[in-house]
């Protein structure tokens, strides 16, 4: 099964620029199995994050039940949500508001 | 068992018999869980071709390995696009990565298989297997987690029924070699 490739257009109205470069975010959702040291110890890993703002995000998640850890293209955040699945954190990817 | 220690660039501790079987077990099991699921995969004659894998577009039915292999996208809230577009997508995005994240997750808990002693005894391990053995004791955790309905809510006491009575105590204690390795790690 496959769907039809996008066609490009070539006189992109300077809205739909804009919501091309509207970027994505990598969302970590809190779960009340991985450790609060774990959590903390996968982002400074993952992400190279100080253990100071690693342990911000990850007081963002229990307390907010949220929180944003990364943003950028589609591929990047869609590299780092498949990097979070594999060290069992509850990432997801959206399009930022 | 002892907590982890570090030892130079090793990271060392030592499990009785009944606890190494109580790793190798529950590993050994979660592995035969994702073995079974990659054994699902759909088998097109184009991936045969390509060499290219394509994972199953749809999640696991089951909520322990539904948790192991979670979608990338959250589809009932949080969205901007029709339900059945983010439905599609997190479709497509599972088919690309579950191979991948399958052949991590069977990676790890090989890793333990390998440097975990049958009988017991002592456990040395380099800077990456004790990384393998933080993922694969995690995955493990989520498991028991899901099965035992763990919430942050419920206060935490131990189940009536005597196989999850048994599950929320390896449960307790897999929490605390996972905080002890990374203690150890992070030293």
């Amino acid at each position: 099964m496959t769907t039809p490739a996008e066609v490009e257009s070539t006189q992109a109205e300077p809205e739909e620029a804009a919501t091309e470069e509207r970027p994505w975010v990598t969302i970590v959702w809190n779960d009340p199995v991985n450790l609060m040291s774990y959590v903390t110890y996968v982002l400074q890993k993952i992400f190279g994050y100080s253990k100071e703002h690693a342990t911000k995000l990850m007081l963002d998640v229990h307390n907010k039940g949220r929180a944003v850890v990364s943003s950028g293209s589609k591929e990047k955040v869609e590299g780092d949500v498949a990097k979070l699945h594999a060290a069992g954190l509850w990432a997801t990817m959206q399009h930022d508001s | 068992m002892q907590d982890w220690t570090r030892d130079n660039d090793r990271l060392v501790t030592e499990l009785e018999p009944n606890e190494a079987a109580v790793v190798r077990g529950l590993v050994g099991e979660i592995k035969d869980m994702l073995t079974a699921r990659a054994d699902q995969a759909p088998q097109d004659e184009l991936a045969e071709l390509t060499g290219m894998r394509a994972g199953p577009s749809t999640p696991p039915e089951e909520s322990v390995l539904a948790r192991l292999l979670p979608d990338f996208i959250r589809p009932e809230r949080d969205s901007f696009e029709p339900e059945a577009e983010s439905a599609d997508t997190a479709g497509a995005l599972r088919s690309l990565h579950e191979p991948e994240l399958i052949e991590h997750k069977s990676g790890v808990a090989a890793t333990v298989l390998d440097t975990c002693p049958e009988r017991g005894g002592k456990v040395s391990l380099t800077e990456e297997q004790a990384e393998s053995w933080l993922s694969a004791l995690n995955d493990v955790r989520l498991a028991l987690g899901t099965a035992l309905g763990v919430s942050e809510e419920v206060p935490d006491e131990p189940p009536e029924d005597q196989l999850q009575r048994e599950h929320y105590y390896v449960y307790q204690w897999l929490t605390w070699v996972q905080e002890s390795l990374i203690q150890a790690l992070s030293s």
